[in-house]
């Protein structure tokens, strides 16, 4: 099912296979892609990425569990406001992108690209290239060739491997433009969203804008016909009736290509690690994993990870990659990092602080400025018996005790 | 975050606890707060599920939805937690003071404590904006009749939401913030979120060092999220089937099974609320401990007087507020928000000499040593003879000011000191500054006693100013220029919620 890129030899296809190791590759989709934008400095997770490591099962085997579970009350609602925008041929949905995108109705045609067959017997090849020769239809202008298209099937190459991606929905708009519509169940009240998942849904959607670009321009059509601007669905207020805003994606279109770009520069990066380097876990008949967490845990800290706290919410291996930052600097935060002078470790730092080390040429001035620092804190805190307070709870209410 | 807060977070790695920013506290905690720990279910728009609340560490209210998705339940939740709310902003408003306004003109009273409102995060400040805001607007009467107590409700977390965006107000705090403006951890910021994991450095405990503490903390069995999300393991395999059981046996029509499907669900929730509640009441003790700062009751002041306003303004029958600011209202919102930003920045570094040590660290600040003095020079270059005592500062710190440049005294409120002479001395990296003096000195050619700093004291001088500012001018709302939209939309004015306002938010 992967096919290989010009970009990637034979050569790093098959080291990329070994470090896989016997399991199938882990699929990408838009969020996973979404999150490589997180840290792009971070080897460990590009070649983890790169190899279509299971990330989860990886983290979970060598004991540093990652924690992003999700609420099935949250999947019901999502699933339920999706099927109430495009129940009756999406009939919500058309009367929004009317009043947004100023598509001329009557003429709307409603595509489901998901039930034209089963989709569990079709191959990813054989829906992408139907919904490949659908749209190029649609930006060709043919008559008839449609106007909205549910659940089309992209594809996009991340470092080397064929990607299928599959949008929420398509608008095609007469004028000759497509705009991307994503479908998210968090509220829009008074106009305003939690930016947070607003930028989540715009780097997703920033996904299924440079796949349908790339699809265009391969077949040579100008890739500017698909806009910048997406379209997100969202239930207003405290409602289930959605509401359309659109969103601005320039910015996150910038950042994927360029981490993009990065991935299929791999074979450096391979380069410097151990030749027979592998995170398989070896299961048995049963699936069992059979290799040692120890070996795992090994292989792993041959490829550097740049762990920054943001990791936590977005990486797998974010427990394991701040266990093994323990002590420094970055582990505290970006700023925190930054006032520290940029210097790696705690340790340093506080020695330099205290004067106990000499600086490095490149660590004179932060050095004076932490010695300065180290002053001032122990000038105002010795003389007013500023101690941290001793243990304050009752016996057995402490953090840890009141846990059993 | 500041050298000093960063150096402190590496202080923290090493010691394996949390250490402190600050010499003292510089927030209000009231002798009564009201502690609310809300939960909403996951995927909905802030709709209730649950929460704890009350006044008394051992004896919480519980409140708890069955179905979040049900309107009539949504409202009355509201109800059973307006209950708990109002009778407590009420029990403030027995005893007024009395205060000079407008220049000693006029008296206006003032209540002589006020409501304080403790959420573990700052989630929990954004879930009371929101359920204010889905409160505020309904009606007692036409399609949907709310209990009245709900918009009311609505109107007072809408204004408590408002006064934790304002710096320095001490209305509605979120813990972990309150925790973290005076402890630093060996964690990150993002960390810092999490409050059993704050409180864990803080205060770790059975020998354990932070980090340690802080990994058990996040274990979401053992301490359950502080809300209002939930832990999505909890809904999957506690919280739904717990639901779905008691809509099977409310749609059975017996009450025995109803009543028994409740206790189960009541207690689901009280099992992820419980952990929090006693961490808030731990964060409670801790802040108390800490001595307040000078300028804090002069803060609480100006809480005590927004309070009594608003009481004044709901009881006067005043509308919710609106939905969005119209500009003008907006611009000086923001004009009053940076104001009080920046006094309490001031007010923060002149009650703490270690908020005021990341001042000295950037050269804005210096303490020294008054080394020379001249307490009855007199300046008779100008029409008129004037005191202007000069007085020299040796200091080890940095110094960044420039000559003219005029300086403020904590100790010394009232007095200015402007910039005459800055001499560094580079064999000793001590630094000479002379300073020049007025105001604060007395009304004759010779300085009162006192006045004038003496040889030997030893002083702060520093370029951030405690003195009064004055607001900006703005235009009247009719008067809302073209550039900015023009006189304000009706849904940016406050207004009686209309029969659509009722109605909107069920569709």
């Amino acid at each position: 099912m992967t096919s290989i890129s010009m970009g990637t030899s034979r050569n790093t296809a098959e080291r990329l296979a070994t470090i896989r190791g016997g399991a199938k590759p882990k699929r990408h989709n838009a969020r996973t892609i979404a999150a490589l934008t997180r840290n792009p400095g971070c080897a460990r997770r590009a070649v983890l990425d790169t190899a279509g490591v299971d990330k989860q099962r990886l983290a979970a085997y060598i004991d540093f569990p990652a924690r992003f579970g999700q609420s099935g009350f949250a999947i019901a609602r999502g699933n339920a406001f999706e099927s109430q925008v495009k129940a009756s041929g999406a009939a919500e949905l058309v009367k929004l992108l009317r009043e947004r995108l100023g598509l001329p109705i009557p003429e709307v045609a409603y595509d489901d690209l998901e039930t034209v067959t089963g989709r569990e017997k079709e191959t990813p090849e054989v829906r992408y290239a139907r919904s490949r020769a659908l749209l190029l239809r649609a930006a060709a202008g043919e008559d008839g060739a449609g106007t909205l298209f549910d659940h089309p099937l992209l594809g996009l190459d991340v470092a080397g491997q064929r990607v299928y991606l599959e949008p929420d929905l398509i608008a095609f708009q007469h004028e000759g433009r497509f705009h991307v519509v994503e479908i998210k169940s968090f509220a829009v009240v008074d106009g305003q969203a939690d930016p947070g998942k607003v930028s989540a849904a715009a780097i997703q959607s920033a996904v299924y804008v440079l796949a349908m670009r790339q699809m265009l321009a391969e077949a040579g059509y100008d890739p500017e016909i698909v806009a910048h601007d997406v379209v997100l669905i969202c239930p207003r207020d405290f409602s289930n009736s959605p509401t359309a805003v659109l969103v601005d994606v320039r910015k996150q279109l910038a950042v994927l290509r360029r981490q993009l770009g990065r991935m299929t520069k791999v074979d450096t990066m391979l380069a410097a690690l151990p030749p027979n380097l592998t995170f398989d876990l070896a299961p048995d008949a049963d699936g069992v994993p059979t290799r040692a967490p120890e070996a795992l845990v090994d292989a792993l800290q041959t490829v550097d990870a740049r762990y920054a706290p943001d990791c936590l919410s977005v990486c797998e291996l974010a427990y394991f990659c701040r266990a093994e930052a323990r002590g420094c600097t970055a582990a505290l935060g970006t700023s925190a990092r930054e006032e520290l002078g940029g210097i790696e470790q705690v340790e340093t730092a506080l020695a330099l602080a205290k004067g106990e080390l000499s600086p490095a040429e490149e660590q004179t001035e932060a050095a004076a400025l932490l010695r300065n620092a180290a002053r001032l804190r122990a000038e105002l805190l010795a003389p007013a018996g500023v101690t941290l307070p001793p243990t304050l709870a009752p016996a057995g209410t402490s953090v840890a005790g009141a846990a059993g | 975050m500041s050298t000093l807060t960063a150096l402190a977070r590496a202080e923290a790695v090493a010691a394996g606890h949390a250490q402190r920013i600050t010499t003292v506290r510089h927030l209000h905690v009231s002798d009564r707060p009201l502690v609310f720990l809300p939960l909403s279910m996951a995927g909905e728009a802030n709709a209730p599920l649950g929460a704890l609340v009350g006044t008394d560490p051992v004896e919480p209210k519980l409140l708890v939805v069955p179905q979040p998705r049900n309107r009539d339940q949504r409202f009355g939740f509201a109800a059973e937690l307006a209950e708990v709310l109002l009778p407590y902003l009420d029990s403030f408003r027995g005893v007024t003071e009395a205060v000079a306004a407008n220049r000693g003109r006029e008296v206006r009273y003032r209540y002589v404590d006020a409501p304080q409102v403790l959420v573990p995060n700052s989630a929990g400040i954004g879930f009371v904006r929101l359920f204010g805001r889905s409160t505020r607007f309904r009606r007692t009467d036409g399609d949907y009749p709310v209990h009245p107590s709900v918009p009311l409700l609505g109107q007072w977390l809408t204004f408590l939401a408002d006064r934790a965006e304002h710096p320095g107000s001490g209305m509605l705090l979120a813990m972990t913030e309150a925790l973290g403006l005076h402890w630093a951890t060996g964690q990150s910021a993002l960390e810092d979120a999490h409050l059993a994991a704050l409180l864990a450095w803080i205060d770790p405990g059975d020998g354990l060092t932070g980090a340690d503490a802080a990994v058990v903390a996040e274990d979401p069995l053992r301490w359950p999220p502080a809300g209002p999300a939930t832990d999505p393991t909890f809904d999957n395999e506690i919280l739904a089937p717990a639901m779905t059981a008691y809509e099977e046996a409310a749609a059975s029509g017996e009450e025995v099974r109803r009543s028994r499907a409740r206790g189960v669900l009541e207690e689901a929730v009280r099992s992820q609320l419980t952990p929090t509640w006693e961490l808030m009441w731990r964060g409670v003790s801790l802040l108390r401990r800490l001595p307040a700062g000078a300028r804090v009751d002069g803060r609480w002041a100006e809480d005590r007087d927004v309070f009594s306003n608003f009481t004044l303004y709901v009881d006067g029958g005043g509308y919710p507020q609106p939905r969005r600011d119209g500009a003008v209202n907006a611009a000086q919102r923001l004009h009053r928000l940076e104001r009080a930003l920046q006094s309490y920045a001031v007010q923060r570094a002149y009650d703490d000499p270690l908020v005021m040590a990341d001042h000295r660290l950037t050269g804005e600040a210096f303490v020294g040593e008054v080394t020379l003095a001249d307490p009855h020079r007199i300046d008779d270059s100008g029409k008129r003879r004037v005191l202007r005592p000069r007085i020299q500062v040796t200091t080890g710190d940095v110094v960044l000011v420039t000559v003219g440049a005029v300086l403020h005294s904590p100790s010394r409120p009232g007095q200015k000191a402007r910039v005459v002479f800055v001499t560094p001395d580079l064999s000793t990296g001590q630094t000479d500054v002379v300073l020049e003096l007025s105001g604060g000195l007395g009304r004759s050619l010779s300085p009162a006693p006192g006045s004038v700093p003496e040889v030997g004291d030893r002083l702060c001088y520093t370029t951030l100013s405690d003195s009064f500012m004055p607001p900006g001018e703005f235009p009247s709302r009719e008067e809302t220029p073209w550039t900015h939209g023009g006189p304000p939309q009706a849904y940016e004015e406050p207004v009686a919620p209309s029969v659509e306002d009722a109605r909107e938010e069920w569709a």
